[in-house]
């Protein structure tokens, strides 16, 4: 529908969108700012904007910490979680959303409701428990916990896209001979893999930068990056470039991959929004 | 091998009963058409027997074999689906071997099938094409074609012209009766188009409510029905019914007449009327008929007839073309 917008409204409308981006950017523009600058420099007031930029702070951070190991330690706890939970929700999102029962509907919102539970609730008995089979500071352990943790979301996202499938080509795929696992193999995934790239891609997003969990569960071996940052924050006292170069390194990566994988997920969270 | 047999089919959605117990005994090679009202089952009673429905009660029988538990990939009947149901995501040409690529067939094979089923359906052309650059017929025809492909031991088709416009229709109908004659493999056709059911069927069943009200050739239908509700069903424009007096004297509660069967005068006849609808046709005129003390009643005659709205005219029934029904319904 082509409908006419004045020149002005564009105008301010664009003007808009371009504060509010710079506004939710300007933080983390900062941020990386101060990495490059001294210690001294990052504390000056009035703040300064031009400076010469040093790799000071970036030297220092990693030769007091062992940043590889941190990304791995991400890299695995995140994607590890990410994919098993895949593993678990595609199954029983195909079940809610193709052979839905009267229940059905309460099985989401109680999913949902554990999303709606302050995370300290749980955290004494989930301790002890991974105290008790001896998963704490472990990826194992974390893994498993991340899964749990970002499962509801996944299924719910996996959910709302299947129901866009017709299940009549489901239906005609079981009378073509498919059994259960080739009917989702064959048809379902790759019908809904816009649908489960973005469900994918957003949630490496979220278990990247949980740190509840991660913080609260990990002591060394299987520290993550959000570990890396709070260990430069507190022990260290205010040491704000080196804070900022770190906090720079554990967000890169994920920034990366967000970077060019935005156009699947702005796909993707908008699919069935706009028909 | 295609021999169907339903032994007390019964199917409950919640604590809504569908289906409350059909009977069918369907033969090989049998094209078998299911008509019946909107909402009446017929849907329903082909997803049973295709196994896309569980059954609440009674049993399948296919070929001798109790398929009740039986998943459809064991049932090895092939369906076409009123919005063809096409993978989206895949070629013609995947679409039509996805069957045999799940039966295991190799890749030699396959692709001879493929190629000769799209041939027979002309759809050589378009194979490399996803459904979505296809019209209704085309994507009609790779529904059939991925059917044909495995030769299945019966079709199942669910109102499958219903998407297409007339002439493809008639064309697609012809097509598919070519095809049967052809392949001879029994077929079970949901419609609820009379002319689709009368023309294709070796034989019908009328469904109501879930009931199967008559099972039969559609001759047996048009000329023996069983009861008032099929008389009414079968035949285009519906039957004339008639009760009290008129029906006393046939000995009856009610008669049925169809408009084919009666005799439309200017002068003289059983019941005088005004025509309040007239629809010329060219080859047939359709007179609606409002008497003065038996209802409305619909005439079909020869297009020549000079009868306009407004016109008072007399009808009367070919007496040995009355059908007699009892108190209960049923035919006398
Ligand atoms: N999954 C379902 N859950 C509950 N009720 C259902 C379900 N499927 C069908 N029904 C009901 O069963 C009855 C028969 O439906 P069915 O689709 O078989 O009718 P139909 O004869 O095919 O009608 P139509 O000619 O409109 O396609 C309807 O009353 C319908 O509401
Ligand atoms: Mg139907």
């Amino acid at each position: 529908m082509a409908r006419k917008v004045s020149i002005g409204r564009k105008v301010g409308f664009t003007a808009l969108a371009w504060t509010l981006g710079c506004l939710m950017f300007f933080p983390i523009f900062w941020m990386m700012l101060t990495g490059f600058k001294t210690e001294v420099g990052a504390i000056a007031s009035p703040p300064q904007f031009f400076f010469t930029p040093t790799l000071e702070s970036y030297k220092d951070v990693i030769e007091q910490s062992n940043y590889m190991r941190f990304v791995m330690n991400s890299i695995i706890i995140a994607g590890g979680s990410t994919l098993l939970a895949l593993v678990v929700a595609i199954p029983s999102a195909w079940s809610m959303a193709f052979s839905p029962t009267k229940h059905t509907k309460d099985v989401l919102m109680w999913m949902l409701s554990t999303k709606m539970m302050p995370p300290v609730g749980v955290l004494v008995p989930l301790y002890l428990m991974l105290q008790y089979f001896g998963l704490l500071d472990t990826r194992t352990g974390l893994v498993i916990i991340m899964m749990l943790i970002n499962l509801p979301i996944i299924i719910w996202m996996l959910f709302t896209y299947f129901k866009e499938i017709p299940s009549e080509i489901l239906e005609a795929s079981r009378m073509d001979g498919a059994v259960l696992w080739k009917e989702i193999v064959y048809v379902l995934l790759p019908m809904a893999l816009p649908g489960i790239a973005s469900t994918l891609l957003l949630n490496l997003i979220l278990a990247w930068n949980e740190s509840f969990w991660t913080l609260n569960l990990t002591a060394s071996n299987a520290a993550t990056l959000t570990q890396f940052i709070s260990s430069f924050s507190s022990p260290q006292g205010l040491f704000f470039a080196k804070l900022s170069a770190a906090s720079t390194m554990a967000i890169g990566p994920i920034m990366v991959l967000g970077w060019f994988s935005q156009k699947q997920l702005v796909t993707g969270l908008t699919f069935g929004a706009v028909k | 091998m295609g021999n169907i047999v339903l032994e007390k089919v019964n199917k409950c959605f919640g604590d809504v009963e569908v289906i409350p117990s059909v009977d069918l005994d369907i033969k090989d090679g049998e094209f078998v058409v299911f008509v019946g009202p909107s909402g009446c089952g017929k849907s329903t009673l082909l997803r049973l027997i295709a196994g896309l429905e569980d059954l609440t009660g009674g049993k399948i029988i296919i070929d001798g074999v109790d398929v009740s538990d039986s998943t459809p990939a064991k049932r090895e009947l092939a369906m076409v689906f009123q919005s063809y149901a096409l993978y989206p995501h895949m070629t013609v040409r995947k679409n039509i071997a996805f069957p045999l690529k799940m039966a295991g067939m190799d890749q030699a094979e396959i692709d001879k099938k493929v190629e000769a089923a799209a041939k027979s359906l002309n759809l050589t052309d378009y194979l490399e094409r996803t459904p979505g650059l296809l019209s209704g017929g085309q994507r009609q025809r790779v529904a059939i074609g991925r059917a044909i492909v495995r030769s299945p031991s019966a079709f199942l088709f669910d109102e499958p012209l219903s998407n297409l416009d007339a002439a493809l229709r008639v064309n697609m109908r012809i097509e598919i009766t070519d095809l049967h004659k052809e392949l001879k493999t029994t077929m079970i056709y949901v419609t609820h188009d009379q002319v689709e059911a009368m023309t294709m069927a070796d034989r019908i069943v009328v469904l109501q409510a879930g009931d199967v009200e008559q099972f039969g050739s559609p001759l047996d239908l048009y000329n023996k029905p069983v009861n008032r509700f099929v008389a009414g069903f079968i035949g285009s424009p519906k039957m004339n019914f008639a009760t009290g007096k008129d029906a006393e004297e046939f000995n009856a509660h009610e008669i049925g007449f169809r408009p084919e069967h009666m005799t439309v005068s200017t002068t003289e006849g059983r019941w005088k009327g005004v025509v309040s609808v007239a629809e010329h046709l060219g080859a047939d005129t359709f007179l609606h008929v409002k008497t003065e003390n038996a209802g409305t009643f619909v005439t079909r005659s020869d297009g020549e007839l000079n009868i306009n709205y407004g016109d008072t005219v007399y009808v009367s029934p070919n007496t040995d073309k009355i059908y007699r029904f009892g108190a209960d319904g049923l035919s006398l």
